[in-house]
């Protein structure tokens, strides 16, 4: 019996969309997701995923298909028949994938705002302000014109500033061993980036850490508690407010896990939140080509329940008093960056050993 | 007689006994001849193809183990900057040129190109820019910032080398300005007078759309990389923090040319693989007019995606999610070209011949790039694997999988036409099964390895990666061996092939139409329009065009009722010959 090709079709079909909807569940390509924004960017690249595997199936399908099916036998010069268009197959192809762009637009728009991308809270975005709404007696129209000039603080201005006069870090900041920063007019921009999800946009983040890039290494410092360290460490539930720049050339912040990156940008303050959600030692890579020693530049992320976090926040500052009292050489605040960073940064990389500690 | 024949008779020169014969030093000249041309481009660019493949290989030596144990992390920076380098501005583009100077006189029946002179001039600006490139690793301070050269990086590491970059690449763009103005001129202006918009090939098509978008970016990128120049050597700031400056504009700046570079280095092969389906299977391309439009919906579009590189350097998020949306609908009119070569393709006599396969191979892998680079627009995803090797990979496959292979299917099925000589068959096959099993080799498992956690242009790598990196290295390595059939093949026949023939592959373009290869100025007289480019398997008209016909006939182009009859006798299927 011969299977007409409509129920051919509607099988090949159906086996595609399964092994599609399988393999885009199924890929194992996402290393493990640490925190509650990379649930949420693991879910729409599955998404893409069960797309792609689809597309990627139907054309090479047809393509190879084509390839051995149609092929010249040998003697027939005869040419193939003059089919040159056919327009509501063109309307369909063309339909089809603008939907799916436009699909996959709308839940990307959709993940992006909930891991925080329109965080309402980077002012000048937003001119229209709370008070001139407000305003009582005052009509929509006039609003736009009459309102006095805004008395609500430029929010970004006074964080930047804020970082650039804290204690911990004012130190490798504005050091004069580091060229590239003395006297930057440009200091002070924030960069608009990743900031708090809708339900956490506008309050402050539970935990806030300066995040420094140099040439190669990453310098941590907590404003709350005046800890730095060459090691970041975040509490599992709190959401937390990365405050960013580079010293020298731009550097980017990306832990895998996470799902995160943003540039260290010279001469600019970036920012991203996150909520870490799953307990481990992650690697935070620079992953923006920042000289030779770039693939060593990396140091650890430790993510751990809440009291272990204090117990370690206790110890830093255990570690700091003594030091301040006893070792002033040990001092970060009176060392040099370069003396400070001495041991991440000296021979980085030439050697293979040192390569295997980098990489814990 | 068919019309086929009658084009063909008409427009064959008739006097030259080896028509097309040149001195062997009229390519090493300043020959002013557009075919000359286009073989010193298409022969000079492959050189630097293989400088720029050896500098790969040896990138990939490097990563063969997670240590930095076969070259410094300086010179590794610096292979990788000259590979992409030399790839992009001494490869890709420059042979796109090649291809288009070759043909598109030949394509709409002219005798050259509008400017003759400016043509010879922006090729001889290739070999001293390509030079210069490479002398800078003699001097031993070679650019290794990266092909993007990113201030402050760029003004940081060595002058000599990044200002020698800085030089080499406004040479490279100027020879593209120029070459784009001449190609716009030619088509706008020295089409046969029976050549309407809608009769031309859609390679020239696809060349109108690249030139146009060169002519409206590329001096983007010079002006970026001027003031570049400025603060690498006269101590301005426009782009250094240190004095005030904003590294993110030039970012802005150079994307403005490099993303819609991507189309420059790819519309031309989309180009020419729409003419070389038709041919080998037998049908008139489908949806001649979408292929054609969709080509301009590219070039457009292609000029407002630039900011998705710029995705986690710290724009607006209004902004991220309009460059978003942008790049997602560039996946339309790309997905309408890559139906429509399917559908040319069903139901027609496929000859798997070197070009084709080529062909397909280009539309089977380019799909993957396509299909990553849809996912990459999707801001949230692209956070992640923005700068990793997922990137590497889909860029590769785009421009390997695409372009690549798609000068390949070129260079194959237009040997005939350019050396007279057919191509050994045998060779070409085994350069294909190479090139696909190495291609895929060393770029798929990038995918992975990006998705896990390697960021690219790295020496050294986290050691769990180092299984996948081995694959990817020797994936490289039979790359590399696969050049080596083609380069045999390609000489020993030019020098030995069979004789071709004016048209073995019974085409209907006008190229097809004259000698092979074509005499000086291409045609005897004025050729005769009779099909539509792509008019295969049509009914026959009854009426045979009259040689001397004053007025050609115009009723040329996709909807012809002409038909062009095969004839074993006049143009046999070159396979068939043995």
């Amino acid at each position: 019996m011969k299977i007409p090709s409509s129920i051919w079709t509607l099988l090949i079909g159906i086996v595609l969309t399964l092994a599609s909807l399988w393999y885009g569940q199924n890929h194992g390509l996402l290393p493990a997701a640490a925190t509650d924004e990379a649930v949420l960017v693991d879910n729409l690249f599955n998404a893409m995923m069960v797309i792609s595997t689809g597309i990627f199936l139907l054309v090479e399908g047809v393509l190879i298909y084509s390839a051995f099916k149609y092929r010249r036998r040998a003697g027939d010069n005869e040419d193939g028949p003059p089919v040159e268009g056919n327009v509501p197959l063109e309307i369909l192809w063309t339909a089809i994938p603008a939907i799916i762009v436009i699909g996959i637009s709308v839940y990307s728009f959709d993940v992006y705002n909930e891991i925080g991308g329109f965080d309402p809270h980077a002012i000048h975005q937003a001119p229209m302000n709370q008070e001139s709404m407000a305003m009582p007696g005052s009509a929509m129209a006039a609003t736009l014109n009459d309102t006095p000039p805004s008395t609500e603080p430029n929010l970004n201005q006074e964080k930047s500033d804020e970082a650039m006069q804290d204690p911990a870090t004012a130190e490798v900041r504005n050091a004069d061993q580091i060229p590239q920063l003395r006297n930057a007019p440009g200091v002070g921009s924030v960069a608009p980036t990743i900031g708090g999800t809708p339900d956490k946009a506008g309050k402050p983040a539970g935990l806030q850490v300066n995040v420094t890039g140099l040439q190669y290494a990453w310098i941590f410092t907590y404003p709350e508690t005046g800890i730095t360290t060459g090691e970041m460490h975040v509490p599992i539930g709190r959401e937390v407010e990365i405050n960013m720049t580079a010293n020298d050339v731009i550097h980017a912040f990306w832990v895998p896990e996470f799902r995160l990156k943003q540039d260290a940008i010279p001469g600019r303050q970036s920012e991203i939140r996150f909520t870490p959600k799953k307990a481990g030692d992650y690697t935070l890579i620079c992953a923006e080509l920042c000289g030779p020693y770039h693939g060593a530049m990396r140091a650890t992320v430790v993510v751990e329940p809440e009291e272990a976090f204090d117990k370690w926040v206790q110890e830093q500052l255990v570690a700091s008093k003594e030091t301040l009292n006893q070792a002033v050489a040990v001092n970060p605040a009176n060392l040099s960056p370069n003396e400070f960073l001495a041991p991440y940064t000296k021979d980085m990389g030439i050697q293979p050993e040192i390569l295997h500690q980098v990489h814990k | 007689m068919t019309q086929a024949q009658v084009q063909e008779t008409a427009n064959a020169p008739a006097l030259l006994e080896e028509p097309g014969i040149r001195k062997w030093q009229d390519y090493f000249s300043f020959n002013t001849d557009h075919k000359v041309i286009g073989i010193q481009y298409l022969v000079t660019t492959f050189i630097f193809y293989c400088i720029g493949g050896v500098m790969a290989d040896l990138v990939r030596t490097e990563l063969r183990t997670p240590e930095v144990d076969f070259v410094t992390p300086e010179v590794y920076n610096s292979l990788f900057t000259l590979h992409a380098t030399i790839m992009i501005f001494l490869w890709i583009v420059p042979a796109g040129a090649g291809f288009a100077n070759f043909l598109i006189p030949l394509m709409i029946g002219a005798k050259d190109m509008a400017f003759p002179r400016l043509n010879a001039v922006a090729f001889w600006m290739i070999p001293p820019a390509g030079l210069l490139l490479i002398a800078s690793l003699v001097v031993g301070d070679a650019p290794d910032a990266g092909w993007t050269s990113y201030p402050p990086l760029s003004l940081v590491t060595g002058q000599v080398g990044e200002g020698i970059w800085i030089m080499s690449v406004l040479l490279l763009g100027t020879s593209s300005i120029l070459g784009a103005i001449n190609f716009l001129v030619t088509l706008l202006k020295m089409r046969i007078p029976g050549m309407g918009v809608h009769q031309m090939p859609l390679f020239c098509w696809a060349m109108f759309a690249t030139s146009a978008l060169t002519l409206v970016s590329t001096p983007v990128l010079a002006a970026g990389l001027i003031l570049l120049a400025f603060d690498l050597l006269a101590g301005t700031t426009f782009f250094n923090p240190t004095g005030g400056g904003d590294p993110v504009v030039y970012q802005h700046m150079f994307w403005f040319y490099s993303h819609p570079a991507v189309y420059i280095m790819i519309l031309p092969f989309f180009g020419a693989i729409s003419e070389i389906i038709p041919v080998h299977s037998r049908k008139p391309i489908f949806g001649y007019k979408a292929i054609a439009y969709s080509s301009l919906a590219i070039s457009f579009l292609g000029l407002i995606v630039w900011a998705h590189h710029m995705f986690t350097s710290g724009i607006p998020g209004w902004l991220r999610m309009f460059f978003m949306i942008t790049t997602m609908i560039i996946a339309v009119p790309t997905g309408i070209k890559i139906f429509s070569w399917l559908a040319t393709m069903w139901g027609g006599k496929i000859r798997l011949n070197s070009a084709m396969l080529f062909a397909i191979g280009f539309v089977g892998t380019f799909v993957i790039g396509g299909i990553s680079g849809v996912m990459l627009a999707a801001v949230p995803f692209d956070i992640h694997v923005h700068d990793t090797y997922f990137v590497v990979a889909h860029l590769h496959y785009v421009l390997f999988g695409g372009s690549v292979l798609g000068i390949y299917a070129a260079i194959y099925h237009w040997f005939p036409k350019m050396t007279g000589r057919m191509v050994n068959e045998f060779w070409g096959k085994v350069h294909f099964a190479l090139t696909i099993v190495g291609l895929n080799m060393t770029f798929l498992p990038m995918h992975k390895l990006g998705l896990m956690g390697m960021n690219r242009r790295i020496a050294q790598y986290d050691p769990k990666f180092t299984f996948l990196n081995e694959i990817c290295t020797y994936g490289a390595y039979i790359l590399a061996v696969s050049t080596f059939p083609f380069i045999i093949n390609a000489i020993w026949s030019w020098l030995y092939g069979e004789k071709a023939g004016n048209n073995p592959w019974r085409a209907l373009t006008l190229e097809w139409m004259t000698t092979s290869p074509p005499a000086i100025e291409n045609f005897d007289q004025t050729p005769v329009l009779a099909t539509g480019p792509y008019d295969y398997g049509l009914e026959n008209s009854n009426e045979d065009v009259p040689l001397s016909d004053p007025n050609p006939l115009l009723s040329g182009g996709p909807n012809s009722v002409l038909r062009a009859e095969p004839d074993p006798a006049v143009a046999a299927n070159p396979e068939d010959r043995k």
